[in-house]
């Protein structure tokens, strides 16, 4: 296990990456205690959907009753970047996850085998590339109606095809190695060549560029929700909540700031997720490759 | 005759993750003028730090610890001390009066640039008097001997280039040339120069027996042999006709008979340009073949040094002696050496050898053996002289 | 006698595809016809220079690359040869030839006959710092092949690859590291131990030792010369040193260019050449003597591309024994003296 300790070490010696990892680590502490840092009222059904006082459609100022003020229709700003952490999380470590996966499988196959199926792959790749998403994700609101999911689906339907080129073009290159060949000639079969000697390989750049994606999926993810494809409205996610304050972003002339909190808040919580993920994803940069070249 | 280059008390260490790495320690050789003067060893010996030493070439994280290489400039008379030159001068020096020679010449030689550019642009760096002084006697016989309306037009611009390659020959580095350089209209005056060094470049792959020269010199690096782009390595070596050349490890990537062929231009430069050799190589057959003088490293440290002759013959060291006897011989068992290479973090104390040396006395490992004169010209540091 | 590895007339070429529909245009004909009788026990040396398809022809031996013509008979016995060949001179395409070349012919073995003969032969690489995979432990590396043809399980495997590991010479309680915490001559050993791990009855090695050192060099030949014997193991020894094959090869036979041009014991090959360019590599080798630097011959010109190989004799444009017809025929090896066989048409 000196692997990892050497990774760790390497990980709080940069100041920058410490930070990183710092600021997910906050936020998955948010996360976790979301439900004892902002509880629920007790008549709320569904912890998720942001709770309200009235329905007044200006939003108030922060007091100390709504710490961060409350945005269009009287939701708690507070409550809503809280517990929006944990759709922020699911969000992205939904689709990523996903992703990722597909990637994996549709990619090892176009690398390792090469031909027919390696052209196949990489035209439905090309496809899918060529989607445009936004159209696709209002398709599929309009079809399954209102929600994360039909976000999530979008979202994963046209990220995949770049993890699916990436991996098939580092096992290209280690189908190459002597340990595969070596491999191969004690008589392995295909499916323990990639999965034992392959992708463990190449797992590391993939880790590397889906980690610095994290964040462009979350700003997607609030893209969309900020142009009412995303979740329902109330719903406890930073982008519905600049959705909402669409309408507020300039205030009353003579006063352009006025409803600064019902912007600047969530977008605050979004910028510092996206770039802490945004930073451990460089920290892991500077971890694998020096490493393996170092060796 | 004066030393070429005198290499005194080098010590290089590398600062890496694992722990600080003795590459050379307090290292003292000479090369002669004229004299073709290889360093053998294993990895980890230091053979190839001490040629990048020379010409201050130590990657990070290894540092020059402390020392000194003088090296003796023949056309001026003066001696230099190269560790404690500045950048610009150490620059003026490499491929000029010192120049090297890779392993690897596909690595050596940049892929987007025919090998004509490539060697041009060492003969642009540190020859552009040479090149001035035969552009300006080239418009100067337009100006004598030009003829016709085309010729009548053009002598204002030939009488202004006359004058301005003759500035270049006098300063280099003067400011007119340098600013016409950068200016785009105007770089069309100085264009004799690349035209007088790729004439130059031609007659250097001539010299290194690259057959068809003006065609080669128009190819890419891709688009040669192995053998090839290690010939045209070494005519971007030898291009500004240097004192020394170093040579790391050139035939270790070539094939049998390529390799002997680059041996014999190797020693051809040796007699045709008088200039001295220092020749890296593992492979003890090699050193036989084309140097005057061996030295041996073993762990950072000289071992022995003698020349060729008496290495072969009378070799002292154990260390040698087990090298050359783990030459496998027809007729013969393969002799080992016991024990491994020398930890490069945690070497032996003492003699770095004494661990797999087969006459180790316990005074070994104390304190290491110093070189001394055992024989005419034969140095050994082993505490059985 | 049986010969234990018979190659015959093998062929091994790359296609080179070329314009808009990525037809065939060429190949690299980087085997062009070889044929060894390697016997049980016997130390075969291939020497040659780099292009000569040494490796490739390692690697078609042993079915890591599927030969484009020729046949290969591992462990087949005479009278299925004689059979075969007399099916295949009457030229009919029937069903029993297929089915014996199906059987026997290790060009035509498929899927589960490859698996089988796996376990009886192996590769070992040229490059020990990458024919190891660097995030496997050395304890998975070796036993990987007792893993794979499942021939032991649980502790056993454990058992078996300490086994292995002291008789390559690697001392016991280093199982769980990794590749890079060894030197050069340790991973080889390392991947000699994994090569064993089938005990299998040929190895072919492709340059073990042409990245170590000289030091190490000699003590990996001597481990190798132990486990033959103690094994029964024969070997196809790939090297470009003619100073390590002579020293302890049993055969040799030198390649140029996808053919080989000389076949024959060592003390002859090396002392009493007879093809031109054996000379002229017997020549070229440099030895640890300085004397013996006069009466060297040296080759001009370059190695041709085995993609455009020249006509006839392969070596002519470079011999200067060369005749004409030398450029219109390939010659065939010929037995020249005991066991010495050259493919020339004016030998020394």
């Amino acid at each position: 296990m000196k692997d990892w300790k050497f990774m760790a070490r390497q990980l709080v010696k940069n100041p920058i990456s410490l930070m990183g990892a710092a600021l997910i680590v906050i936020f998955i502490i948010i996360a976790i205690f979301a439900p004892l840092i902002a509880p629920t009222p007790a008549d709320h059904l569904n912890p998720y959907m942001m709770p309200r006082d009235s329905y007044y459609a200006t939003p108030a100022p922060p007091s100390d009753e709504h710490i961060f003020g409350t945005t269009q229709g009287q939701y708690d700003i507070f409550y809503g970047v809280i517990w929006g952490t944990r759709s922020a999380f699911r969000v992205a470590l939904v689709v990523m996850g996903i992703t990722v996966i597909i990637g994996i499988i549709l990619g090892s196959l176009a690398g390792y085998f090469g031909g027919l199926l390696d052209e196949v792959i990489m035209r439905i790749t090309d496809i899918f590339l060529a989607f445009p998403w936004l159209i696709l994700a209002m398709a599929l609101t309009a079809v399954m109606g209102q929600g994360l999911k039909s976000l999530m689906i979008a979202l994963i339907v046209v990220w995949w095809p770049s993890y699916a080129r990436l991996i098939r073009g580092d096992i290209l290159q280690l189908r190459e190695e002597d340990y595969v060949e070596a491999s191969r000639g004690l008589g392995a079969s295909s499916a323990r060549v990639i999965l034992r000697h392959v992708l463990p390989n190449a797992i590391y750049p993939t880790l590397i560029m889906a980690s610095l994606d994290i964040g462009a999926v979350v700003l997607s993810a609030a893209a969309l929700s900020f142009l009412g494809l995303g979740a329902p409205e109330g719903y406890a996610d930073w982008g519905q909540m600049t959705q909402f304050a669409r309408n507020w972003i300039v205030g009353p002339p003579g006063e352009p700031l006025k409803y600064w909190y019902a912007v600047f808040i969530p977008g605050v919580f979004i910028l510092l997720f996206v770039l802490g993920w945004n930073l451990l994803g460089d920290a892991f940069r500077d971890i694998f490759d020096p490493r393996l070249a170092r060796r | 005759m004066k030393d070429l280059v005198r290499i005194r008390d080098l010590t290089v260490r590398f600062y890496t993750y694992e722990g600080v790495v003795h590459a050379i320690d307090d290292l003292d050789l000479d090369i002669r003028q004229g004299e073709t003067l290889g360093i053998v060893g294993e990895t980890g010996s230091g053979k190839t730090m001490t040629a990048l030493s020379i010409l201050r070439l130590i990657p990070y994280p290894g540092k020059i610890e402390s020392g000194s290489i003088v090296f003796y400039d023949r056309d001026s008379g003066g001696e230099l001390e190269l560790l404690k030159l500045t950048q610009d001068r150490i620059r003026a020096i490499r491929g000029n009066k010192i120049s090297m020679v890779f392993q690897e010449p596909g690595s050596a030689l940049n892929p987007v640039y025919t090998i004509g550019d490539q060697i041009s642009e060492v003969l642009l760096l540190h020859r552009r008097g040479q090149l001035a002084r035969g552009a300006k006697q080239r418009v100067d016989n337009l100006l004598s001997n030009g003829r016709g309306f085309a010729a009548r037009v053009k002598r204002p611009l030939w009488r202004w280039q006359s004058r301005l390659y003759n500035k270049t020959a006098e300063q280099p580095h003067a400011l007119e040339p340098r600013l016409l350089n950068r200016l785009p209209l105007f770089r069309r005056l100085l264009w004799r120069l690349p035209h007088e060094a790729n004439l130059l470049t031609v007659d250097m792959l001539k010299d290194v027996e690259i057959p068809d020269p003006a065609r080669v010199a128009a190819h890419y690096p891709h688009e040669l042999s192995g053998g090839m782009k290690q010939r045209a390595v070494i005519a971007m070596a030898l291009a500004c006709s240097p004192d020394l050349l170093i040579a790391d490890e050139p035939t270790t990537s070539l094939d049998v008979t390529i390799q002997a062929q680059m041996l014999e231009l190797f020693r051809r430069i040796k007699v045709d340009r008088g200039a001295s050799v220092l020749f890296v190589t593992h492979n003890l057959g090699v050193a036989a073949e084309v140097c005057d003088r061996v030295a041996v490293m073993y762990a950072g440290r000289l071992c022995e040094v003698a020349t060729v002759d008496e290495m072969f013959l009378h070799p002292l060291h154990p260390y040698t002696k087990a090298l050359l006897d783990a030459v496998p011989m027809p007729g013969r068992d393969l002799q080992t050496i016991p024990g491994a290479l020398a930890d490069a973090l945690n070497p032996p104390p003492g003699c770095r050898f004494h661990p797999r040396c087969p006459s180790a006395t316990p005074l070994c490992q104390q304190d290491r053996p110093r070189l001394k004169e055992v024989a005419k010209d034969h140095l050994v540091a082993c505490y059985l002289f | 006698m049986n010969t234990f590895v018979d190659i015959r007339g093998l062929k091994k070429h790359f296609p080179i595809v070329g314009g808009v529909f990525r037809r065939p245009v060429g190949a690299v004909r980087a085997v062009d016809g070889v044929s060894l009788a390697i016997r049980r026990g016997q130390w075969l040396g291939l020497v040659g220079e780099s292009g000569c398809g040494k490796t490739t022809l390692a690697k078609t031996v042993v079915r890591l690359l599927k030969p484009t013509s020729g046949h290969i008979y591992f462990d087949v016995p005479d009278e299925t040869k004689a059979l075969i060949e007399e099916l295949e001179s009457q030229g009919k395409n029937n069903s029993k030839l297929t089915y014996l070349l199906k059987e026997n012919d290790l060009a035509a073995f498929t899927g589960n006959m490859i698996r089988q003969f796996r376990r009886r032969a192996q590769l070992v690489h040229q490059d020990p710092f990458t024919s190891l995979d660097p995030r496997m432990r050395i304890k998975s590396i070796v036993a990987e092949p007792l893993r794979i043809h499942r021939v032991l399980s649980g502790h056993a495997v454990e058992t078996a690859v300490e086994e292995l590991l002291s008789k390559v010479g690697l001392s016991s309680g280093q199982l769980e590291r990794y590749p890079h915490q060894f030197s050069g001559g340790q991973r080889q050993r390392i991947a000699v131990a994994r090569a064993l791990a089938t005990k299998p009855e040929f190895i072919a090695f492709d340059e073990p030792t042409s990245a170590l050192d000289v030091s190490v060099q000699a003590q990996i030949l001597n481990l190798l010369k132990d486990l033959k014997r103690e094994f029964g193991l024969t070997y196809l020894y790939i090297t470009h040193e003619l100073l390590i094959a002579e020293a302890v090869c049993d055969y040799i036979a030198v390649m140029y260019l996808g053919k080989v041009v000389e076949m024959g014991r060592p003390e002859e090959v090396f002392h009493t050449p007879r093809h031109p360019y054996s000379q002229s590599l017997v020549a070229a080798t440099p030895v640890p003597d300085p004397k013996r630097r006069v009466g060297r011959i040296v080759l001009h010109g370059e190695v041709p591309s085995p993609a455009n190989p020249p006509s006839g004799c392969t070596f002519h444009p470079r011999c200067s024994r060369a005749s004409k017809e030398c450029s219109e025929l390939g010659p065939d090896l010929k037995l020249i003296s005991n066991d010495h066989y050259v493919a020339c048409f004016h030998p020394l």
